[in-house]
């Protein structure tokens, strides 16, 4: 049987980057220039099969719009971040800077952090070089991609690099979940009903 | 900013949070805006960095607190009781799967000079030294009633051998109550004051009805978890707005933190219009917010209208220890309750007067407690809140009871705060004002004001429906 690990990953960038249209690829293989794919949804699953055949599953958080106003419960213990600048904005890499620098100050020192660089299909527009982005990466010790959620382009190379990066040396928890996912949850259970006072505690909706 | 909004929200206290996630997941159309950049408002938890900014502008948090990143500190003390209506909406909302939750570990009173274990089973009642053989017997007898007690039932009404004549939780009064079982003053006062929670001897007199409901819900709270009747979020109460903000947010809900709010617009007749930053305005139907958006303690209020009254005033201090409360077996998180009639003390100074009825003051003290098992400070740290409802002009006399059983205080952070409350429903202008986080030990009191607001806002009663898992978390 394969194994199976479960991370959280979260998505952290300036707004109008492509974050949301990267995960949206990613989860269900499809670009929509409107439709915010993220109404809802409190996080996305999907999972990568790696070549012997380890399988990561992946819990990927989107900001939900509130890039702009951080909230540390967001990158909580969160396994990975993908940092999405777009390369046709000089000023989202500064922003995407900042991120870093966030969380190499706030998350969990061991994050595996990705720098990726969205809308190669606009390359007539391009501001940032991909000598720069790659440049700065390799000084912070990022992993550095370039994709396109509109084309397809890269996007899946991202998580499956991420895949490989991540430890997956059967972490002690019992679920093979890292800390943060939702299956790896250890403290008190809100969701279980006690039996002994149930009726009068069972909701009626 | 010329969009235009169903709500306006200002504040990102817990209770504005749950409003707005709420609101957005009924559909409408929310603006959410906090002057601070951080989320929380009164209810967050700050780092180290941010405690000593609003606390000691001019210092730098010691180095051998540890690092900044490890502590959220509340700004108010409370923890989640198990069964109470906080827990039914964190899990109807699913908000849960952004949350992790640990007990706290005890529930105490001060009694007779020292602190004792709130009994959570028989057999730790029966070894409890807050009352005597018979005294047990006798409160037994009571919490047996209390349990069996069915309202379409009148056998239930009886109690038992020591009661003669029936129980009417809604006429009789709880003192008849206590009485018709025999039970002690000391007796009744843990049990008002440490399960039923209240803070000073008011309901003694009143319907029995609401105190056998908190002695319930107390019960019932104790019953699930086992160690003490409170549960409390990994990472601090701060978690908990920003859970609701997240909810708000993905079902559509716009997020400005860092706004400077200089003006609520209303039009000839007083009616909302819109909220004004800056040069900026934005419109909106309706907005909700809490009082310090609406001019409390301005001195002329908000643009010469005063909206908002203060009701008390109550003292936290915050106070960091190196080592768990003394009393305690160690306990890594607990509260206390100290009644009133178990303290006196004039000029500041303290006695211990067991047993003695205080004529100066009635109010509760109350120590909550939490540590690095919470994820709030570094290892090694506790931190505990000692509050209560300001009677004197000398607040942190008042409390003093209270930091006695501290043992030494590495560090402490006192604020007196003003309770506010709204002085009109918010039906005829369309603004609604959301109450201060009073000096109660939980959050029941926070959802009474969510679903009073939410009523007036929608003209609906809040009916919490569970969000679909499978929508909410789509598969592969
Ligand atoms: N041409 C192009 N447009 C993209 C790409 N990714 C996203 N977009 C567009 O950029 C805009 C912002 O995308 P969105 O995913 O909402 O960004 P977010 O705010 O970072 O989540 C939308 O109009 C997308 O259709 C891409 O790879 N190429
Ligand atoms: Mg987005």
């Amino acid at each position: 049987m394969s194994k199976q690990f479960q991370f959280k990953l979260v998505l952290l960038g300036e707004s109008a980057v492509g974050k949301s249209s990267l995960v949206l690829r990613f989860v269900k293989d499809q670009f929509d220039d409107y439709r915010e794919s993220t109404i809802g949804a409190a996080f996305l699953t999907q999972t990568v099969t790696l070549d012997d055949q380890t399988i990561v599953k992946f819990e990927i958080w989107d900001t939900a719009g509130q890039e702009r106003y951080k909230a540390p419960m967001y990158y909580r213990n969160a396994n990975c971040a993908v940092v999405v600048y777009d390369i046709t904005q000089a000023s989202s890499l500064d922003k995407a800077r900042t991120w870093i620098r966030e969380l190499q100050r706030q998350a969990d020192p061991s994050i595996v952090i990705a720098l990726c660089g969205n809308k190669t299909d606009l390359t007539a527009r391009r501001q940032i070089t991909q000598e720069e982005a790659k440049k700065y990466a390799d000084e912070e010790g990022l992993m550095w991609f370039e994709t396109s959620a509109k084309t397809g382009e890269g996007v899946s190379e991202v998580f499956t690099a991420i895949a490989k990066k991540l430890p997956l040396s059967a972490p002690s928890s019992r679920t093979n979940a890292a800390r943060g996912t939702a299956a790896a949850r250890q403290g008190v259970d809100l969701n279980r009903q006690t039996t002994t006072q149930g009726s009068n505690e069972a909701c009626n909706c | 900013m010329d969009e235009e909004y169903d709500v306006i929200v200002l504040g990102t206290g817990l209770t504005e949070c749950i409003l707005s996630g709420l609101l957005s997941v009924d559909g409408k159309k929310v603006l959410h805006m906090d002057r601070n950049d951080y989320y929380g408002g009164d209810s967050a938890s700050l780092n180290l960095t941010q405690l000593y900014r609003k606390f000691r502008p001019n210092q730098t948090p010691p180095a051998d607190l540890g690092r900044d990143r490890d502590y959220a500190v509340d700004l108010i003390p409370k923890f989640i009781i198990a069964s109470g209506e906080l827990t039914k909406i964190l899990v109807h909302t699913d908000v849960t799967r952004y949350l992790e939750f640990k007990q706290i570990a005890g529930s105490f009173v001060y009694r007779d000079g020292r602190i004792s274990k709130v009994p959570s089973t028989e057999l730790e009642a029966v070894k409890s030294p807050l009352m005597g053989l018979f005294e047990k017997r006798r409160a037994k007898k009571f919490f047996e009633f209390l349990q069996g007690w069915r309202d379409e039932d009148p056998v239930t009404h009886q109690g038992n051998a020591f009661v003669n004549s029936g129980i009417n939780l809604d006429t009789d009064s709880m003192k008849a109550v206590y009485e018709k079982f025999g039970l002690e003053p000391g007796t009744q006062d843990f049990i008002g004051h440490a399960m039923a929670l209240y803070l000073d001897d008011d309901y003694i007199d009143k319907p029995a009805r609401p105190t056998y409901d908190r002695i319930v819900l107390y019960t019932s709270s104790m019953a699930r978890y086992g160690k003490s009747p409170y549960i409390y979020p990994l990472y601090g109460l701060g978690e908990l707005p920003q859970s609701f903000a997240r909810l708000s947010a993905i079902y559509g809900g716009t997020y400005m933190l860092d706004k400077k709010i200089d003006e609520i617009i209303t039009d000839a007749d007083g009616k909302f219009v819109g909220v004004r930053s800056g040069t900026e305005t934005v419109k909106a139907k309706q907005v909700i917010g809490d009082p310090s958006y609406f001019g409390a303690g301005a001195e002329v209020g908000d643009g010469g209208r005063l909206r908002v009254i203060e009701e008390k005033r109550v003292i936290r201090a915050i106070c960091i220890l190196k080592h768990p409360i003394p009393g305690t077996d160690g306990s890594d998180s607990v509260q206390i309750v100290i009644p009133q009639n178990q303290v006196n003390r004039r000029n500041g100074e303290y006695l211990d007067l067991q047993h003695t009825l205080i004529p100066d003051l009635e109010l509760d003290i109350y120590i909550a407690m939490v540590s690095s098992t919470h994820n709030v400070c570094a290892k090694d740290v506790y931190v505990a809140i000692v509050s209560t409802i300001v009677e004197t002009s000398k607040p942190e006399l008042e409390i003093q009871p209270g930091l006695q059983l501290l043992g030494s205080i590495y560090e402490k952070f006192v604020t007196v705060s003003p309770l506010y409350m709204p002085l009109s429903t918010g039906e005829a202008d369309n603004i609604f004002i959301t109450r201060s986080y009073d000096a109660t030990s939980h959050f029941e009191t926070v959802v009474d004001d969510v679903k009073d607001v939410w009523g007036r806002v929608t003209g609906k009663d809040l009916v919490l429906k569970q969000r679909n898992p499978e929508e909410a978390e789509q598969q592969e």
